[in-house]
């Protein structure tokens, strides 16, 4: 019994954790129509930074500034956010299929050079010996974990109602208007391009939140957390929970990581072990069956986008 | 045999679902007729004319062309039902040659092809010189001679033209409504779209006025010419049909 | 350096045959296709498979071409894979683009085909392994074409130039001298003037996906016999493929040729300074740098 609920509490917890990254990805391309291909760039930022602020000296590559937790995960999200900066302001301008595969190509850079700048992000090894917060006090035990997953739940919860403000928000209005119509827009003397910049950079920091709360978790990163492959498994959430609504992102992102961990825990169970190999090649097919399905039959998402109803309307 | 060449009737068109352009247009074109439609901008005049070549979807209405409805037609279908249509801007291929072109319109035909090009360059010697030049190099009018001798090519009863003289010199443009006035002498039937009001109803045989996407007025050419009514529509004064 | 240049225009012609189809099917449809690179996974493997069939069926096809580690067999099978990629490509258009196209966004497509591609990679990986496979398992001495500066060539890489190459010069015959190529350039340029000048859309859209789907196969095989055969090609390819088109320009295929072989060189050439992990980011510096420099790249034009 304990089991189950540890595992739960796991479950959850990691849903959680990329619920928050899909809720960036939801103001980025629900919200704006901003097609990001390289989400994992940016989750990848907050979690390296958030490690090598946060952790103890390490040997051979940067890192180990030993910075009291909050400020090292503020860092990586900072980190996050000036990455999306330089990146939005060399592409963001770019027609969406462009950018689609510009954000692809930086994804692939930046793991590229954490895979390779051993010096840097200690390469294919990743940075390790982490202390995650409050451990010596805690401990590693479930009280440990109940207590992290409060604490995810709790930013969870922040990032959405944030979210949900400023889509009520002027900005929000300012972000639809740009999405329905750019040249009115235009004409009333906002500059888009300005805007757009905004909710990349907000959504990207969000991802970088999520990046340092997953390393976090791991007390680990490396490389192999960083692949495209991630950035599918996002988008899969997003399109499944619904774009352009919270509701959608997160509901999106608990039925997507169900549904992933219980084909890899049926696999593993049921599976001679031969096939347990291709686990990763069964799910990827279905995660791939999963965004073409949705596309074909609901493209709206299971949650779909409801209007919003702006300020101003209601108090009239 | 029907002295109708092409019946439109109930056009309700529109560039997307939401906005409809036409509302309930009626255009009736004789056989071996220049009929000209006019109105003020914004009066559905192309979009008419394109709903017919079946480029603009019809959400109401039925089109008749020498007795087969061609309501649904595709538009690569307009050739063989003995249609052509020539647009406004963009109605050559610019990075194909004259000669590249023809051929491309000469496409569809079974055999001849070869002796038609000829026939057509004879038609038009400027072309027949500039033959191996790529078409966005010609000039105004050359580009608007060459539209018209690929809207030729394939023999075709009925040609659309959407403002034939666009943006060429008053010379050019007298050059090329010269011309159609002689295609119509061949048999031809011409169904065109224009801005410049005197030069079409000194053109054509009968006259549509349109505006906000219904039919207004509608008669002889020659008799239009001289009624005052045609520019108090165009100034939007008058209304014959209420919204 | 020079053993660079010639790696590079090898690696060059495979790109330059993957972005024609990349290109023209941007251009027409309109989307980032990332699926496209996966069509080279298929002509390698459908290939792949025929191969190992004729080889057993008829050993004496089993010969070698030559110089060449193309065996009789494997040529024979040129022809079935590049059938089954083409038919897949046209399937694939049929069943999912289509349908995406009529009912969402332009940004549903690119989903898409990430989605499409994902599938694909992973199909294959579960019927053939995650291996690598070689369609010939002797070992292919290169020749020495000059000891300082050294230059080592494989017969099978001149083999693979010169046969892109031809591909290339029937390409631009049929473009420049037929008129179903100004068919499709003339789709390409304004669809609907083609229309109305008696050009059916779906057809043109159909051929420009088994003309894709063929020529992609030929350079997965030509990848294939340079390299080796893994589930991965279409992911390792995809990045250099797009850089190709974006340099090129989209809608050009000249310019996917061209694309193709500075992408190649490039790439190779970075090899000189830059440690071997940190190439597959060289791609993606290109396009940026076309994007940001030139976007329409070499010989691209927005269309009418």
């Amino acid at each position: 019994m304990i089991g189950v609920v540890s595992y739960a509490v796991f479950f959850t917890t990691v849903a959680a954790i990329l619920a928050i990254a899909v809720l960036g990805l939801n103001l980025q391309w629900g919200n704006t129509g901003l097609f990001n291909g390289g989400v994992v760039a940016f989750f990848g930022a907050g979690a390296y930074g958030t490690l090598m602020l946060g952790g103890a000296p390490q040997a051979d590559h940067l890192g180990g500034f030993n910075i009291v937790y909050p400020l090292a995960l503020v860092g990586g999200m900072l980190i996050a956010g000036l990455l999306a900066w330089i990146v939005g302001i060399l592409t963001l301008r770019l027609r969406h299929d462009y950018l689609a595969i510009a954000t692809f190509g930086i994804a692939v850079t930046f793991e590229n050079i954490m895979r390779n700048a051993e010096s840097f992000s200690g390469g294919a090894k990743g940075i390790r010996g982490f202390e995650r917060p409050l451990r010596e006090w805690i401990g590693d035990g479930f009280a440990y974990n109940l207590l992290f997953l409060g604490f995810v739940l709790l930013l969870l919860i922040l990032v959405y109602s944030f979210l949900q403000h400023l889509v009520r928000s002027p900005f929000g209005r300012l972000l639809r208007a740009i999405r329905e119509d750019e040249d009115a827009a235009m004409s009333l003397g906002k500059t888009p391009s300005r805007v757009r910049l905004t909710a990349f950079i907000t959504g990207s920091v969000i991802m970088g939140l999520s990046g340092g709360l997953y390393a976090t978790f791991y007390a680990f990163i490396s490389p192999q957390d960083v692949l495209p492959t991630l950035t599918f498994q996002i988008w899969a959430m997003l399109i499944v929970g619904g774009a352009g609504n919270g509701r959608g992102a997160v509901m999106g992102t608990f039925l997507v990581w169900g549904a992933w961990t219980a084909s890899g825990w049926v696999l593993s169970r049921f599976a001679p072990i031969d096939v347990q190999l291709y686990t990763g090649s069964i799910q990827y097919v279905l995660i791939g069956a999963v965004i073409v399905g949705m596309l074909l039959w609901r493209p709206q998402g299971l949650f779909p986008e409801r209007l919003v109803i702006s300020q101003s309307a209601k108090s009239a | 045999m029907s002295e109708i060449a092409l019946q439109a009737e109930g056009i309700v068109a529109g560039y997307v679902p939401d906005l409809t352009i036409l509302r309930d247009v009626d255009i009736t074109v004789k056989r071996g007729s220049i009929t000209v439609v006019i109105g003020p901008n914004g009066a559905g005049k192309s979009t008419l004319i394109k709903a017919i070549a079946g480029l603009v979807p019809k959400s109401a209405g039925r089109i008749v062309h020498e007795g087969l409805d061609i309501s649904d037609i595709r538009p690569d279908q307009l050739a063989v039902s003995g249609i052509t249509y020539v647009p406004q801007m963009d109605n050559i291929f610019r990075t194909l040659t004259v000669r590249q072109n023809l051929d491309l319109s000469l496409r569809g035909l079974k055999s001849g092809g070869y002796s038609r090009r000829d026939e057509l360059c004879t038609l038009f010697p400027a072309l027949a010189e500039k033959q191996n030049e790529k078409a966005g190099g010609l000039s105004g009018g050359q580009r608007q001679f060459l539209a018209i001798a690929m809207a030729l090519a394939v023999s075709p009863k009925l040609i659309l033209m959407d403002e034939p003289s666009a943006g060429l010199s008053p010379k050019a443009a007298q050059d090329v409504l010269e011309r159609l006035r002689r295609l119509v002498e061949d048999g031809v039937t011409i169904l065109l779209v224009e801005q410049n009001v005197k030069q079409a109803l000194r053109l054509a045989d009968h006259c549509y006025i349109l505006a906000e996407g219904r039919n207004q007025i509608d008669g002889p050419a020659a008799d239009l010419l001289a009624d005052p009514v045609v520019g108090e529509i165009y100034l939007g004064a008058k209304r014959m049909r209420a919204e | 350096m020079i053993q660079n240049l010639a790696d590079g225009i090898l690696v060059g012609s495979v790109l330059s045959l993957g972005a024609i189809g990349l290109t023209m099917v941007m251009h027409m449809l309109r989307f980032a296709n990332f699926s496209h690179a996966e069509l080279l996974s298929i002509g390698a493997y459908s290939a792949l498979v025929f191969d190992a069939v004729y080889s057993a069926i008829f050993p004496f096809m089993a010969a070698k071409i030559g110089p060449l580690s193309m065996t009789w067999a494997l040529a024979l099978s040129m022809v079935f894979a590049i059938a089954i990629t083409a038919c897949s490509a046209l399937l694939i258009d049929k069943l999912v683009f289509r349908r995406v196209r009529e009912l969402g966004s332009e940004l549903s497509m690119v989903f898409a085909a990430f989605g499409v591609a994902l599938i694909i990679r992973n199909v294959i990986g579960l019927f053939f392994g995650l291996g690598t496979h070689l369609y010939s398992k002797d070992i292919v001495f290169a020749v020495v074409v000059s000891r300082d500066p050294l230059l080592l060539i494989k017969p099978d890489q001149v083999f693979t130039l010169v046969a892109a190459l031809a591909i290339m010069i029937v390409l631009h015959f049929v473009l420049s001298r037929t008129t179903l190529g100004y068919a499709l350039r003339a789709v390409a340029e304004n669809p609907d003037l083609a229309q109305v000048n008696g050009i059916r859309l779906s057809h043109m859209i159909a051929l420009v996906w088994l003309v894709g789907g063929a020529l992609a196969a030929i350079a997965g095989v030509f990848y294939g016999l340079t390299n080796q055969i893994s589930p991965i090609i279409g992911r390792d390819l995809v990045l250099p493929i797009f850089a190709a088109t974006i340099v090129g320009g989209i809608g050009s295929i000249y310019g996917a040729v061209a694309g193709g072989f500075i992408v190649g060189i490039a790439a190779n050439v970075s090899l000189i300074v830059l440690p071997s992990g940190y190439i597959p980011s060289v791609p993606f510096i290109i396009i940026l740098v076309v994007l940001l420099i030139r976007p329409n790249g070499l010989f691209g034009e927005a269309r009418a």
